[in-house]
């Protein structure tokens, strides 16, 4: 299962009803955290009823806490965009 | 660890608007970390930086002290206020101006 697959199963705890993953490891070909094979740098986009009502930064903390194992394993960098369900 | 997060508390703490980044805002060395630079500096508050990637021991602690597991992270007046992301969404809506305005931190008008 790659990175990306990866993300989305340990991010359905959020039933996100919008969860876009895009892998930008090549846009930083040759910056810092990037490596052999990619998988480093993510952009993601979810919007989930579960953050509904939260601050900007505990929706992304969320995520994060969620993804940790990801970023134990070489995920560099994530952009995130989360909101809940109605934004 | 424990001195590491001393020094983050008191400097998160004693200055308004501490920045942790990859590199200086002279020279960024990361485009997450440009970006949030060029923020502040676009908003015109005074910030301190400092660079991660001098101390390892200070790039894991910042992590651990505000759980939150990337760079760059934003504090005003003590409070963590986030990374990039949070940082452009707060400065596109005007939030970010109304935060440094409430702290009575100087920022030119933007605009």
């Amino acid at each position: 299962m790659n990175r990306e697959n990866r993300i989305r199963a340990l991010l359905a705890p959020l039933a996100p009803v919008e969860l876009d993953i895009l892998d930008e490891s090549e846009k930083h070909h040759g910056h810092g955290g990037w490596r052999e094979g990619g998988e480093t740098h993510y952009r993601l986009r979810i919007r989930a009823a579960t953050l509904d009502g939260l601050s900007r930064v505990e929706c992304h903390r969320r995520v994060n806490a969620l993804l940790a194992p990801e970023f134990a394993s070489g995920l560099h960098a994530l952009a995130i965009d989360a909101k809940g369900s109605a934004a | 660890m424990a001195d590491i997060n001393a020094f983050i508390d008191n400097e998160v703490k004693s200055n308004d608007v501490v920045l942790f980044m990859k590199g200086t805002p002279q020279f960024p060395m990361c485009g997450f970390s440009g970006q949030v630079v060029q923020i502040l500096d676009y908003v015109g508050a005074p910030y301190k930086a400092h660079n991660v990637l001098e101390n390892a021991d200070l790039r894991q602690g910042i992590k651990d002290y505000a759980n939150w597991p990337t760079i760059p992270q934003l504090y005003i007046k003590g409070e963590f206020v986030g990374g990039c992301d949070i940082v452009r969404e707060m400065f596109q809506s005007g939030e970010l101006q109304q935060t440094l305005a409430d702290n009575g931190i100087a920022a030119k008008k933007a605009g």
